[in-house]
């Protein structure tokens, strides 16, 4: 695992949520800024499918492989799938579902990171 | 009466969102378990199998939002709300017979307690858009 990388994701993921939050606060609904960055994170979970998939590859580690490899495709699911479902709703609440959407990331980044270190 | 479609809408988004992420992560791990080591644990990976096809039902169900769908929902999550219950007192007074962890077990502590959670949410929020 690229651990910058990760960490990265992680606070990324963390910021775009704290900002859909503060959208939905404000009775606003999601915005090209917050998609953007969504679109920033995407790109980095997919630089870490490739990256881990490389290393899984090259590793004398006891990785569960299917799992590993399970959580680094399903994490690029999550966003595109969450921003369609908030996309639909005119309320504040699509920005709230996006929100939900991306603490998600981290979750799997963090399980990610212990699947790899176990 | 409100319009049975307002169960998809306002707080429903995010409740809807977080029954689709375990209706994939629930649907992933029972087709990875009963794929690879269905004979380690056969109960419990058919009750994985089982949660998953309950959340599945009740994400389709409660995003449909239609007066049937509405019905499919409960039903869904009524079972989502015994099943954990069961499970979840199951596994702690009988932990042998459950060698590894369904989504489920010890009221679904591997993810954070939402497995308990959700369905009560769930109930509620099908009778505040009744």
């Amino acid at each position: 695992m690229f651990e910058p990388l990760t960490w990265a994701l992680v606070a990324l993921s963390l910021a775009a949520m704290v900002y859909a939050i503060v959208l939905a606060a404000l009775d606003k609904r999601i915005n090209w800024t917050l998609l953007g960055v969504l679109g920033v994170i995407e790109v980095g979970l997919l630089a870490q499918l490739v990256i881990g998939i490389v290393q899984l590859a090259g590793t004398s580690r006891d990785v569960s492989g299917p799992f590993f490899v399970g959580y680094l495709i399903g994490s690029l699911i999550v966003l595109p799938l969450g921003a369609l479902w908030a996309l639909a709703e005119s309320s504040r609440w699509g920005a709230g579902a996006l929100a939900v959407a991306c603490l998600v990331i981290p979750v799997l980044e963090l399980r990610l990171h212990e699947i790899w270190t176990a | 009466m409100t319009d049975p479609a307002e169960t998809r809408h306002g707080p429903g988004r995010i409740l809807i969102l977080v029954y689709g992420i375990f209706a994939l992560a629930a649907t992933a791990r029972a087709g990875f378990q009963i794929a690879t080591q269905f004979s380690d644990a056969p109960i419990a990976y058919l009750l994985s199998a089982v949660a998953a096809v309950i959340y599945c039902a009740a994400t389709f169900a409660l995003a449909r939002a239609t007066k049937v769908s509405r019905r499919v929902a409960t039903t869904a999550i009524v079972i989502e709300l015994v099943g954990v219950i069961a499970i979840g007192a199951f596994s702690y007074a009988v932990p042998d017979d459950f060698p590894d962890a369904t989504v489920w077990s010890h009221f679904g502590q591997g993810y954070g307690f939402v497995p308990v959670v959700l369905p009560v949410l769930g109930l509620l929020w099908l009778r505040r858009t009744r």
